[in-house]
């Protein structure tokens, strides 16, 4: 930002910047100014469809809406700032190595958007693609990584079971000897995996879609969902009343609350998952590493801080407070795996919310009420799919088809007895 | 860290207890609807502030309690009558 001395006023331009080289080197130059990333509005009276959660399935829904369907008559309401809930609190870990044919059709659908994400949103979001490993401590963990091999194969996705020399070969510091007490037999490899900037992913969104049209509201809390005759009417926000006919609820951590709002109920419990970053250290982990038997993930980021993951707390709750439980578990399955860190400290920890299902599967698609749509429940893995759920849900918007990519996660399945078995490849929380 | 008022144990660590979930009446399995019986298994308050719980003393004295708490801000008071 400009000092005092420097502030030139500038017409607000309905055109955005175009990031470019080229434009970087002229405002580099010329010493101008950028135009904010997106615009301040004033809250209208009514808007065709208002997406409550101004995170990256929020956004996401809000740019496919604007940029698939021709959709701008559009509203995202964040009760705080954008990307300040699940979508930045999460560890950036992007997979499509799931256990279902469904799960790994949908996943695969989100890697390949998040792969022409910058270039489609002119944004750059950072997108590394470094390789996913997930360890194996047993000789049942391995057979289920065969299974999950090959099911990712005939999805054509790039998946393979690798043995321990190969493990230890692409990370060094791996203890691969049996002295650990679970000791490290082989793993998954998915190349494809990485990690992605999440700020970016959220930041991306909000400038495409506000160049769209669509109008980004922040610290607009949503206090009431007006229902009549089985259709949603419009929402009640802390800047006054919107309505609409079409309200999609794109939460994390406070679906149930907002659901309730409308009187629609969900199978949904919510429980925090915390993380922590180490002081940054010189690059030496180019892969994620994963552990679903003692829990953990760890990844290294482009400033050399180790991000590690966990599952989450034993118990529900909305505080996002950490713990040092947390800290103290996951250095310790940290160190299991790779003793060399014993001296590198944590640097800070944080926890984001988690909306679990029965089914550790998200709830996608229409409700009871009429023109009510949640995009909701996404556990801890929900960061991975915003690209293809907004997509998806945005065109369930436009067109009032549920589309079939997203078809075996809706709402009535948990009242019907057609529950999703994705528990193996999503209950450890990465 | 998280103390838990055990009528029995006094309060004690979190750690200690298993978390049982949400106190839900269960319907009569001969009278219930499959829709109905679904409700009872999946749907969940789930609320931002003051709850009931049932939590499962497993590293003291073994028995299930009947607890409230905050889930905003981790207060925690044990709740009068059989835990079941």
């Amino acid at each position: 930002m400009a000092g005092p001395g420097a502030v030139r006023f500038r017409r607000p331009s309905r055109s955005r910047a175009r990031y470019s080289g080229l434009g970087l080197v002229r405002r580099g130059v010329t010493g101008s100014s950028w135009p904010p990333v997106w615009r301040h509005h004033e809250l209208r009276d009514r808007y065709d469809v208002v997406v409550i959660g101004g995170g990256v399935h929020g956004l996401a829904t809000a740019y496919y809406l604007a940029a698939q369907h021709g959709l701008t008559d559009v509203a995202v309401l964040e009760r705080g700032y954008l990307g300040g809930g699940a979508s930045g609190r999460n560890t950036a870990i992007i997979r499509s190595n799931y256990l279902t044919p469904e799960g790994v059709r949908f996943y695969d659908r989100s890697v390949r958007l998040y792969e022409s994400l910058a270039a489609d949103l002119n944004f750059n979001v950072m997108f590394s693609q470094r390789g996913h490993l997930t360890l194996a401590h047993s000789d049942s963990a391995l057979r289920t990584m065969r299974w999950r091999a090959e099911v990712n194969k005939l999805q054509g996705v790039d998946s393979s079971v690798i043995g321990p020399s190969e493990t230890a070969e692409l990370i060094p510091l791996l203890d691969v000897s049996d002295e650990p007490r679970f000791p490290i037999l082989g793993g998954l490899w998915h190349p494809p995996g990485g990690i992605v900037r999440h700020d970016a992913v959220v930041w991306g969104y909000a400038r495409a879609a506000d160049t769209a049209g669509v109008h980004v509201h922040q610290e607009t809390e949503v206090v009431g969902i007006d229902v009549a005759g089985g259709k949603v009417r419009g929402v009640r926000t802390s800047r006054g009343p919107i309505s609409t006919s079409g309200v999609v609820v794109c939460t994390a951590g406070w679906a149930t609350t907002v659901c309730d709002l409308a009187g629609v109920p969900l199978p949904i419990t919510t429980y925090p998952l915390q993380a922590a970053v180490t002081e940054p250290v010189r690059p030496f982990l180019d892969t994620v590493v994963v552990s679903g038997t003692l829990h953990v993930y760890v990844s290294q980021t482009d400033r050399g801080e180790l991000v590690f993951g966990a599952a989450v707390d034993p118990f529900p709750s909305y505080s996002t407070r950490g713990t040092l439980e947390f800290t103290e578990g996951v250095a310790a399955h940290v160190l299991e795996l790779m003793p060399a860190l014993a001296k590198l400290r944590v640097l800070r920890q944080w926890a984001g919310l988690c909306d679990m299902t029965p089914d550790f599967s998200p709830i996608m698609g229409v409700t009871p009420v009429e023109g009510f749509y949640v995009d909701v429940g996404w556990g801890t893995y929900g960061f991975k799919a915003g690209p293809v759920a907004g997509e998806a849900m945005a065109s369930l918007v436009a067109t009032g088809k549920t589309p079939e990519l997203i078809a075996p996660f809706d709402l009535a399945r948990f009242t019907d007895g057609r529950l999703v078995g994705e528990k193996g490849a999503a209950a450890v929380g990465h | 860290m998280l103390l838990l008022p055990c009528p029995h144990c006094g309060p004690r660590d979190a750690a200690e207890f298993g978390y049982v979930g949400e106190r839900v009446a269960r319907p009569d399995p001969n009278a219930a609807t499959p829709q109905h019986w679904r409700s009872y298994l999946y749907l969940r308050r789930n609320p931002a502030g003051w709850t009931d719980e049932l939590w499962l003393h497993r590293a003291g004295c073994g028995r299930y309690l009947a607890i409230s708490r905050n889930t905003v801000t981790g207060e925690c008071r044990s709740t009068p009558g059989e835990a079941g």
